[in-house]
């Protein structure tokens, strides 16, 4: 194991009986046609997980996924095959597929030489992964999790934890003859809690992880967190009353919220949506599209973090761009194709969910920095409004902007405290307008536990978000009491 | 490859008895596409793939464990079933896990036609030309389509082989080719995307690829001019696409691991009213040709067709062997499965029983409301039956359809939303394997500016 971890790309050359010279071939056979680039993704995926319900371990899954796609670039077309077997006559076929989309050249291209593998950032090169860790003593801790849960409050009823964790090693072949090669692991702890006070039924959930060793669950009493924060939010919603409808002032608490951010800004930042003019944010670089105290940025380069790489996936260090500046447009997020096309760098967020997808401009860990109120200020300053701290999922209409938040925890705000829960609503704003709104930043930025996933054009890949507690004026509240 | 797949998955039995194994499960699935897209007339992808992956569910007395691989040579693949045995053996004992009672696999498989007997995977060509197609006819439809997020067509074949350590033995064979479109229709600084597709498990069934881009391309353009409007209360009437999200999300939680869980508004609710009388939602897993449908489930247990709301009655939850156990019900022939996944539940082909109104009808029943024709985000609780979601659509005045709205929510609950319909239309049109015709909700909460 510890050779994969000290050379990727040596380990895709001996388990696959690959050589220098047979990916030279590849590759020159998929540049055969008028092409700008071709490369090839090599993936060899191992994962776990276990699962416990009603106080039992009794789910435990293993897999084990390899594949090779070959793309190749010309222009803005893109011809990608893949194979989930790994030989030389596979990629050759494949190689022939992709290249269609190019058309018929007179000169032969130039010979590909691939070289050794380029830089990459080192944020994860764990000693060990919970991969590592002995089943048992993961299934221990989800029992553990369980009696805590279940000794905290009469009300839970139901207690559901999960353990995931995997290990990806990836090797990106560029026809350039640059070779990166990283090995990415990923973990997630995940509890969700039922409450019953025998008038109502609610659901709770926590997690967290990254790219991180098994001792971080274990650090600082991680796990006990997670689990009574789902317990906390259960019992919270029992309470719950008619949330209402219409637009109001809201408040955003830290972390997970930053959703807002990932949904309203980061999306109709990305560039394949901006090239193709699609997005609401089209040609808007260097406007006004947020209020000054608004600075929002998308870094790849957080060390251990769940949306952290060294390499995109497509061989491109990670980095950090600035989105927005105090209030101004700075930059879009670039994949190679799109930043050549727009004749802009890549920032390194082209990512893929697997070998079975091409790459395109994805979201890393997407924040705003700090502002200068403190949250009780922001709170005190409002009159009336609504709360929200803890959010489900998102979406957003990259064309028209319009983008949704589901509430998972939200509270009344009436003269600047905290009153009521409510219950769970969708909020719904307009991507270009909402940060205009914000009039209030605070100074508590925190980055979420580490649990998101983003879906693209079928594609899921591991994000993060983070957000300081911001005040909006102005966003449209979807409870049920109009 | 079927005769292959048999006799990999044969030797996976075998080799889980001898390593150990109680029981076992093996599945094999392999898979052709090819997706090809053109975006402003010009080529834009073509992506080819191939898969191949055998699953297993391993049990070592009442101690189970599920895997996946893609190595498939004997010797690797042995030492993995050795892994899934001992990783088995780490599992809790769970007194409701196992196979099906054996009694229950069926004698003989039904033919229900999931192959296009006269088309493979559709060339590279011919898929790029027709997407060319449709997405031209959406462009050349109107000046105010300026934009496109593209056309896609995409077609595939799959073969799923499933066989079991009690003798079960079954595998078919489908195809499924689609077309999809996208236009964007611009005014001033205004964008709007619409977007309409075909699917079918036959090629030649597929929707005429012009009919698509020029639908797609309507309904972009009627998107254009969308305002906010004051928070009220309303009716709401949901074109066949919002009404078939909507079957979804109240079937979801008839599913038995969110019941046993706890985790579901329908607890208890089995043989109640939940729904107003002319409601009746049918799962029909035997529909030859259906998208949804399936010779036998995900453990090898035979498919029916079923009313799971009758006349507004919970009439049946939806099961698989393990959940069944837990509730004391028997098996409903719902197990879905992906590879290296346990079982879980899902709908076949389900649908809404159409009414008798016709859509114009139902719209020119109200006189203030909404017709709603998207909905986005996930704002549905299965838990309480809370329903909140980001919505657009059309605002209806005197009966008719006056202008477009967007940026508000809709809001409610299931349970008062499903005993408050009131208009069931008569266009329920097969394009998926959940569909619905239109509906009308007496009244919800619309929250706006």
């Amino acid at each position: 194991m510890s050779n994969e971890l000290v050379a990727p790309d040596k380990f895709f050359l001996n388990r696959f009986g690959m050589n220098h010279g047979a990916l030279e071939r590849i590759l020159g056979s998929a540049l055969e046609r008028k092409a700008d680039y071709a490369d090839l993704y090599f993936e060899y995926r191992s994962a776990e997980g276990l699962a416990l319900e009603e106080s039992m371990v009794n789910h435990t899954s293993k897999s084990v996924s390899h594949g090779v796609g070959v793309r190749v670039c010309a222009e803005d077309r893109t011809g990608y095959a893949y194979s989930d077997e790994v030989t030389i006559d596979r990629m050759r076929l494949a190689a022939e597929a992709a290249r269609a989309i190019a058309d018929q050249r007179g000169t032969a291209p130039a010979a590909v030489q691939v070289g050794a593998p380029v830089a990459r950032h080192a944020l994860y090169d764990l000693e060990s992964t919970p991969l590592d860790v002995p089943v048992q003593e993961r299934a221990k801790l989800l029992n553990e999790i369980d009696r805590v849960v279940r000794a905290s409050d009469p009300r839970v009823k139901n207690v559901m934890a999960s353990f995931a964790c995997e290990r990806k090693i990836v090797m990106i072949v560029k026809s350039d003859g640059q070779v990166a090669a990283d090995v990415q692991p990923l973990c997630r702890l995940n509890v969700t809690v039922i409450a019953d006070d025998g008038k109502g039924r609610q659901m709770g959930s926590y997690g967290g992880g990254g790219r991180v060793e098994w001792s971080y669950f274990i650090e600082n009493d991680r796990w006990r967190e997670y689990a009574l924060e789902a317990a906390r939010q259960a019992i919270v919603n029992l309470d719950a009353v008619d949330a209402p409808a219409g637009e109001m002032i809201v408040v955003l608490g830290p972390g997970w919220p930053g959703i807002l951010l990932h949904e309203a800004i980061g999306h109709g930042l990305e560039g394949d949506f901006n090239r193709k003019g699609v997005s609401a944010f089209a040609n808007r670089i260097g406007q006004k599209v947020a209020s000054e105290l608004c600075t929002v940025i998308d870094d790849g380069t957080i060390p251990n973090r769940r949306g952290s790489l060294n390499v995109d996936d497509e061989g491109t260090p990670t980095s950090r761009t600035v989105l927005i500046e105090k209030g101004i447009l700075r930059g879009y997020l670039q994949d190679r194709m799109n930043a050549r096309l727009m004749k802009m760098e890549p920032t390194g967020n082209g990512r893929r969910e697997s070998f079975a997808h091409s790459p395109m401009p994805r979201m890393t860990n997407t924040f705003m920095l700090n502002g200068e109120s403190t949250p009780e200020e922001i709170m005190k300053s409002v009159k009336n409004g609504l709360y929200a701290v803890s959010f489900g999922g998102g979406q957003v209409d990259i064309t028209n902007g319009k983008f949704v938040f589901s509430a998972s925890e939200a509270y009344l705000i009436e003269d600047g405290q905290v009153t009521s829960p409510v219950k769970g609503a969708t909020l719904i704003g307009n991507g270009p307008d909402v940060l205009t709104r914000v009039s209030m930043v605070g100074n508590d930025l925190a980055l979420d536990a580490g649990v998101g996933t983003c879906g693209k054009d079928g594609q899921s890949v591991p994000v993060g978000v983070g957000l300081p507690t911001i005040r909006i004026d102005g966003i449209t509240v979807g409870g049920t009491r109009a | 490859m079927a005769a292959l797949d048999l006799e990999l998955a044969t030797w996976a039995l075998d080799e889980a008895k001898k390593k150990g194994a109680t029981a076992a499960e093996v599945l094999c699935v392999s898979a052709e596409s090819l997706e090809a897209g053109v975006r402003m007339g010009e080529v834009e992808k073509l992506k080819s793939s191939r898969e191949r992956r055998l699953g297993l569910r391993i049990f070592s007395g009442q101690s189970s464990a599920t895997s996946s691989t893609a190595e498939l040579e004997r010797d690797s693949l042995s030492a993995f079933i050795a892994n899934t045995v001992e990783l088995a053996r780490l599992s809790a004992p769970d007194p409701w896990a196992g196979l099906p009672d054996r009694s229950l696999h069926p004698k003989s498989l039904p033919e229900l036609s999931l192959a296009d007997p006269d088309s493979g995977i559709v060339d590279a060509d011919r898929a790029l030309e027709i997407a060319r197609r449709s997405e031209n006819a959406a462009i050349k439809f109107d000046p105010r389509i300026k934009n496109s997020g593209g056309a896609e067509f995409s077609s595939g074949r799959g073969q799923v082989l499933f066989v079991n350590s009690q003798g079960f033995s079954g595998q078919y064979v489908g195809t499924s080719y689609s077309l999809g479109a996208g236009p964007i229709a611009q005014e001033g600084e205004a964008m709007q995307q619409g977007y309409w597709y075909t699917s079918n498990r036959r090629f030649g069934k597929l929707e005429d690829a012009e009919s698509v881009g020029i639908t797609a391309a309507k309904r972009a353009i009627r998107r254009l001019g969308a305002r906010k409007i004051k928070t009220t209360r309303a009716p709401v009437v949901f074109d066949p696409d919002m009404a078939a999200g909507l079957i979804r999300s109240i079937i979801g939680a008839a599913s038995g691991p969110a019941l046993y869980k706890g985790a579901s508004f329908l607890m208890g609710q089995l043989g109640k009213t939940i729904a107003a009388s002319g409601v009746t939602i049918v799962d029909n897993a035997l529909i030859p040709g259906g998208l949804g449908s399936k010779p036998f489930d995900g453990e090898g247990l035979p498919t029916s067709r079923k009313n799971v709301i009758d006349k507004g009655v919970l009439a049946t939850y939806l099961l698989d062997c393990y959940s069944a156990r837990k509730l004391g019900l028997s098996p409903t022939g719902n197990a879905a499965r992906s590879v290296g996944e346990a079982p879980s539940v899902s709908t076949t082909n389900l649908y809404l029983e159409p009414g008798s109104y016709t859509p114009a009808q139902i719209i020119g029943s109200v006189k203030q409301g909404l017709y709603l024709t998207e909905t986005i985000g996930f704002g549905v609780n299965m838990v309480t039956g809370d329903y909140s979601r980001g919505a657009g659509g059309i605002w209806i005045e005197d009966g008719e359809l006056a202008y477009p709205v967007q940026e508000i929510t809709i809001a409610g609950n299931l349970k008062d939303m499903f005993a408050s319909v009131e208009m069931i239309g008569n266009d329920l049109n097969w394009r998926s394997s959940t569909v619905a015709p239109t509906l009308k909700i007496a009244e919800m909460t619309i929250a706006g500016a």
